[in-house]
This record gives structure tokens, sequence and C-alpha cells, in this order.
């Protein structure tokens, strides 16, 4: 079946979450038989795949100006695409609209029999593609412009992008039932138009790998004094809900005093936690690493004894099934998407610090109980593969190449 | 005869390079920067402003020493400026010491970690002053008189432990709201002492040469000696005794650039005092000897010459602030038990009031003074480097110690 795949990023040019889903996901359709036709808006090298077509809608290198805006839409010029300037490809609208173009090129060669496409950055191409082939179009939310602005509104050019392609769209996949249910809240669509396939972990992806016990020498010699190492390895905006994390730290340490909070990441939010810290008194509690990446990262999930998601709005939150995978205990919030999979772990709302808290004393002070959830949650994320996903999106690609009516 | 009592402070912090939480434990070396061209290196820096500022105005300094019998002036040296210059540029020690064989050069105690400890540790405190005290002997050959705290941060107790140990005065800050309806430019006594004065900063007078100096904005701009000479003048009418003037040493060649003119500036008014009968320059102890008190000055709050508020603000003002220098003090017992000497010495170096005062949050006019002075991007930055080295001396402290004690 021939796919064509809209996509903003693939390792090793993502800047999160969403590349990697979109690869492990094509890998999968392939191996299932898929014929992908793969559109990046940059040009670069990708070593690891041989089982696509990828196509660069411009020649810009990977993140050079608006890599970061993938999950940044605050510096979104407010406009429609008609009135963009496809050459200027520092502005993410400009890039948008040469990726649009290029799509409209491609589809007079490329003949897919479904449209993928994932989040509001390749949406208008979506419908555009949809219009111009009368393939179904089957738009993947990874994270809509509520999750990204936190408890605001976001910018109202994204959501009215989103709003417009979710009406055209044949067929919405969300990465979770909260994803869903803003979908069918807040873009008012017909909840039977949208279905769930979860993120899945490929853990054979990870590269063989010791824990280097030097990276952070500092906390490995707390942990031999029996402190407890809390983390979350994210970036530090609103959507992390990272506020409330620190504040259920300083209550934590209230009462019990051997934790210790490791922060990695960077982010606009970082001053602000920093100064928290200080306003708390729990500054000498709170590492803080800056950004992270290769064996640093991996470090950082290794160390921590718990992984914390505060996510005040998280569609689904892969580190969580990365942070098992590198034994920790996990805590997440219940607006994160990757709780609905798992069971063996703690969840709190957001903004409840004192359960957040609670549960960080909890498994802080009990040895057993941090075993039972590391090794628990370790057979959880085992059973689920992105080969079941591939499975799902074949289902429905092949539903709606019949017509199927949903 | 009326005074000019010129004094000059000479100091550059050990300041922390970029140190993360990967090295916590790892590596010792927080005042060594592996990049020399940075604002976070201290060689790097040393040598800038001395090649700007201590080299040529302490060549201007002896060539007025030489010319004119009648100038004088006091410095107050760290002890943490002088071991980066015995390290990096022996020639100015040199030059330091060609000034106070002059005889006409007073040297003044202070911490020789320039810190704020008299506000945390008594005891801790008096240990820097003797620290300062012994290296001023032993670089110079002198014995030093004078007191004036970090900052020239000042209250009533700052007075009485001078006069308890045996100075013959303190300096401080001639700030309006301690001052009140009097005048900066006498002598007076500290609240309930007997024997020690007080010398108050002319700030208008000092802030004229140490900050709007160069200021094309000023309405004043350009300074020249004639009007300046008149506003001292002005300063001294009346039964007046003396102007004090108080500034950074860098302020001549650094702070205000050669081509403002800062030289030239301080070369004529110096020498326009030759066979002055009214006016001439005195040292400090020289000032404190000619001049009696005029009466007792309370100083409930403390002072400092920095900022528009005049207090402590600038370096213990935020939580940031108050945090660091909390984990700081917390250690002090198990740092001085150690017996380490390097352990103890980079314990101290990091009650540099530097540290701290980039750490400073304040805005808007004081903000820039602020960022100018600071080696970082910004006060988080400073901040997050100061928490990580705190850590890797509780590191070291139980590593001395073989006992366990860390804390997050």
């Amino acid at each position: 079946m021939k796919i064509l795949m809209l996509g903003w990023e693939l390792p090793p040019h993502n800047s999160g979450g969403l590349g990697v889903a979109c690869y492990h996901m094509s890998k999968a359709l392939a191996v299932n038989g898929a014929d992908i036709d793969f559109v990046v808006p940059y040009e670069a090298e990708h070593p690891s795949v041989d089982f696509m077509r990828i196509h660069s809608a411009t020649s810009v290198f990977p993140l050079e100006r608006y890599g970061m805006g993938a999950y940044d839409s605050n510096m979104l010029l407010e406009r429609n695409l008609s009135e963009a300037d496809a050459n200027d490809l520092k502005d993410m609208r400009g890039v948008q609209k040469r990726y649009v173009e290029f799509v409209e090129n491609l589809v007079k060669t490329v003949k897919p029999e479904a449209i993928h496409a994932h989040d509001w950055l390749t949406m208008e191409a979506g419908v555009r593609a949809k219009q111009l082939t009368n393939a179904p179009l089957i738009v993947h939310v990874h994270a809509t412009e509520f999750d990204r602005s936190g408890e605001l509104n976001g910018n109202p050019v994204v959501h009215e992008i989103e709003q417009q392609a979710l009406l055209m769209a044949d067929r919405i996949i969300a990465v979770s039932n909260i994803t869903k249910s803003i979908i069918v809240h807040r873009y008012n669509i017909p909840a039977d138009k949208v279905e769930v396939v979860y993120n899945a972990i490929d853990t054979t992806s990870f590269d063989p790998y010791d824990y280097d016990y030097q990276t952070y020498r500092y906390l490995e010699a707390l942990k031999h004094e029996g402190y407890t190492v809390a983390a979350t390895v994210t970036r530090f905006t609103v959507q992390k809900g990272l506020t409330h994390f620190v504040r259920a730290a300083a209550r934590a340490c209230e009462k019990y005093d051997k934790l210790v909070f490791l922060l990695a990441g960077d982010g606009e939010q970082r001053d602000e936690l920093i100064q928290l810290g200080a306003d708390l008194g729990i500054s000498d509690k709170l590492f803080f690493t800056g950004f992270v990446r290769g064996k640093k990262w991996r470090d950082s999930y290794s160390v921590a004894d718990i992984f914390v998601m505060s996510s005040v709005s998280e569609p689904f939150g892969l580190t969580a099934l990365e942070a098992a995978h590198h034994d920790s205990a996990l805590m997440i919030s219940k607006q994160s998407g990757v709780g609905e999979v798992l069971k063996n772990i703690y969840r709190f709302d957001f903004w409840d610090v004192d359960t957040l808290a609670d549960q960080l004393i909890a498994i802080a002070s009990s040895p057993s109980l941090a075993r039972e959830l590391r090794q628990n949650v370790k057979k959880e994320y085992d059973t689920i593969s992105w080969n079941d996903v591939a499975h799902q999106c074949l289902d429905i690609y092949t539903k709606m190449k019949n017509g199927a009516i949903v | 005869m009326k005074s000019i009592v010129l004094y000059l402070q000479v100091h550059q912090p050990y300041r922390l390079r970029p140190y993360t939480v990967f090295e916590t434990g790892e590596a010792h070396d927080y005042f060594t920067n592996p990049v020399y061209e940075t604002d976070a290196n201290n060689e790097f820096i040393f040598q800038k402003v001395a090649d700007k500022s201590y080299r040529p105005m302490n060549a201007l300094l002896l060539k007025l020493l030489n010319d004119h019998p009648e100038f004088k002036l006091s410095l107050s040296i760290s002890g943490v400026f002088l071991e980066q210059a015995q390290q990096w540029a022996p020639d100015v020690i040199d030059s330091f010491r060609q000034l106070v064989a002059t005889g006409r050069v007073e040297l003044l105690s202070e911490t020789y970690y320039h810190s704020l400890a008299f506000f945390y540790d008594r005891r801790e405190f008096e240990q820097q002053v003797q620290l300062h005290r012994d290296k001023i002997r032993e670089v110079f050959g002198v014995e030093t008189k004078v007191f004036r705290n970090t900052e020239l941060a000042y209250n009533d107790e700052v007075g009485q432990w001078a006069e308890a140990n045996g100075f013959a005065g303190v300096l401080a800050e001639g700030w309006d709201p301690i001052l009140e309806w009097r005048s900066p430019n006498y002598v007076y006594r500290p609240q309930n002492t007997t024997n020690t004065g007080l010398l108050l900063k002319n700030y208008q007078l000092s802030d004229d040469i140490a900050f709007r100096f160069s200021d094309q904005a000023w309405t004043e701009w350009p300074l020249k000696t004639d009007k300046y000479r008149t506003w001292v003048a002005d300063a001294l009418a009346g039964n007046n005794q003396l102007v004090n003037l108080f500034m950074d040493y860098e302020t001549f060649g650094e702070h205000q650039w050669k081509d403002t003119g800062i030289f030239d500036f301080f070369e004529d008014f110096v020498a326009s005092y030759d066979n002055d009968s009214e006016i001439s320059f005195a040292t400090t102890s020289e000032a404190l000897a000619i001049h009696q008190p005029v009466g007792e000055l309370p100083v409930a709050h403390t002072t400092t010459w920095a900022d528009s508020e005049r207090d402590l603000s600038a370096w213990t003002g935020n939580n940031l602030q108050q945090e660091a220098l909390k984990y700081l003090y917390a250690m002090q017992n198990d740092v001085l038990r150690s017996g380490d000497a390097g352990l103890i010495a980079d314990w101290r170096k990091l009650q540099t009031s530097d540290h701290v005062y980039y750490m400073s949050t304040k805005w808007l006019k004081d903000g820039d003074v602020h960022a100018y002075f600071s080696p970082y991007d910004s006060p988080y930055d400073a901040f997050l480097y100061f928490m990580n080295v705190i850590r890797d001396l509780r590191w070291r402290v139980m590593q001395h110690h073989h006992i366990g004690g860390l804390h997050g």
C-alpha cells in the first residue's frame, strides 16, 4: 500500500518525541508491507532510514532556524499561508508554504492510497494533497495547540489550522484518550471519527550502553548515603508543569530530607525554576544540568530512582517509557497520556502538590515499593510494540481506502 | 589646614568558571578557566585590567608622588588581589611597593577575601582581617591602622569593633539618611566609642569622578579640573574639615577608559594643589590625627557604597543570594576543622562579595552596573555555578572526614 507520510522531523534531526514516533511508526509500517514516501521540511542525511523514500521540501539545514518551532508556536506570525513568503525560510510560515508547494508537485508523480499527516505543522499540506489526489487523509495528532501552550489557549492561527484539518480529515488518530478528549471537546469533532493509537517504545533501538557512574558522581555519592534521586528529563516549558514539581519537592523535603531532584534539560522556564527553588529554600536539593544529549541524556535516566512527569497536558509522553526502560519508578500526572497504558505507576493531578509530595516520600522511604514499581512497569512497556501501532494504522488505511463509513 | 582624603580600593575576585553538576565531585579547579580569552578567566581579566589600569595608574601615581611632595593617598588592597598579582603580574606588586615606599601611601585594613563575613561570623571575619594584616606586612612591610569593611559596609557594631581592635578609624558611606542634617565633610565618632574616628565618603564628589566622569549625558560633562576644584572648595567652605574621595582604583583606566581623559584630569587635579595654603592631601591616618571628631554618628542599619539603596541588598537582597550564603556559611565548622589549607582557602574565596553580587536580579540602573561587572550571562548562571561548587566543597569535606554528611 502506498502511503504519503507528511512529517516535520526524523532522527537524528529531531528536537523531540515527534520525530522518534514518526521514525518507528514508519519503520514498523514498512516491515508490514507499506510503501512510504516521507516528506521532511529540511535536507539532511538519515543514515538509519533505508525502508522508505525521504523527500526534502527545502534545502535548509535541519533545525537551522525553525527547528525548535516545532514545539513552540508562540513565535509564529499570525497570517494565512497565502500571505507567507515561500522564500523566507527563516520564517516558519515560509517553510510551511514551501512544504505545501513541494507536496503539490510530489503528488503529480506519487499517487498515494492514503495520506498520513503528523501534527499542525504538516496539516495544511495534508489537506492540499487530499484535494489533489482524492486519497483519504489521516491526521495524526501527537499534540494540540492546547497542550503546547500549557493552560493557555495558544496561538489562534495554529488553532485554526488544526481546526480546519481535523474537519477535513477522513480519520483522526490521537495518541491517547486525553488527546482524543481535547479533539472532541475543544475542536468539536465527533468522537467516532477519532481513534486512539498509543505510541510504543523500541528498546532495541537503544544502543548497547553501560551506565557511567562518573557522569553524576555527586548524585551517586548521595545515593550511597541513602538519598533518593527524583528526576525529570524534559524541556522547561509551561506545558511540563515543572513549577508544581519544584513545589512538591519542597513539600516532600519538609517531611523527608533524603531526597534530591534532578532537572535535566533546558528551556524558557529555567530561570523561573531556579528562582522558585531559592524562594522555597531548597536550592541545594535541585540539580540543573542544562541541555543533555547522548550518553549524558541516558545517564540522567539511569541515575534517577524516580522519574516524574508533571505535565499539565501531555498527549503521550514517550520519555516515561524511556525512563522505565532505564529502571526508574514512574510518577505520571493524570494529564499525561502515557499513564493510560501503564498500571504499575503512581498518578497525580499535575496541580496536586501534596499528593505528588506524598508519593515521592512513599517511594523514597520504601525500597521494596520502589523495586516493585520499577520491575513491574518494565514488564508492562515491553508488551507495547510499534508493530501493534503499524497494524492499527494499516487497518485504518485499508478501511479508508475501501470507503468505509465511519 | 583642610584635607582631601583620597582612598582607592584595589580588588579582583577569583571568579568561578562555568562549573557544572557533571564536574561536581570530579574537578576542584573552580577558579581556573581552561579558556583564556573569556570574562570568566581570572588571569585574562587580571592582565587586561593591569594593562588598562594598574600599570598606567601606578606609574602616574609614582610620578605624582615624586613631583608633588604634598600629594598623599590611601589604598586598600584585598588579599585575593595580591595573590593574583603575585601569580600573574609581579611587576604590579613591585609598582605598589614603590608607592608605599614613598611613605605617603597608607594601606588600609580589610578582610583578606573581600568578604561580608562581619555579618555572618565574627570569628571568621577576624581571622580574615588577621590574614590580611599578615599579607600586607609580608608584601609591603607596613602595619595597617585604619579599617574599611568590604563594600564600605558599616554600622555601629563595625565602628565599635574597630575601636576594640585598636584601629584609629573606620571608613563608611556618607549617605544622607544616616547623616540627616549633617555634612559628610567632618570627622565623626562611631556611636559609643571614645577613641576611633569615622570618615564618610562624599559620594557626590566621589561619584562625579567614579561614575559620571565620562557620561556625556551629564550636564557637567566634560569635567575639568577648575570646575571640580570649585566644588571641592565649596564642600570645604566654613568649618568643614575634609573631603573624602573614596572610589574603586579601577575607576582610572578601567571603569573610565584612558581616552575619556581620566588620567589627565587626575594629574591636573593633584598638581593644582601645589603650594595651596588652605587645602592639602592627607592619608586617612593623618586626617584622623589632624581633625577632631565633631560628634558621634549613630548608624543602626548597615550602609554600603553600592546601588541606590546604599545597603547590603546588592549582595543579600534576593533569595538566590541568601540561599548561596546560607549554604556557604553552614559548612564553616566542617571546613575549618578539616585543617586542609587548600579546602579552607577555596571556601574563603567563595566568600568574596563579588560572587553574590553577580547573582543580583535588580533591574534598571543598578542592574546595568551589576551586568557590567558580571562574567556570566545571567544571575541564574552565577547561582548554578556557585551551588555546584558548594556541593563539591561538601564532597571534599566528606572525603576529608571520612564520614557521611553530604547534603543535596
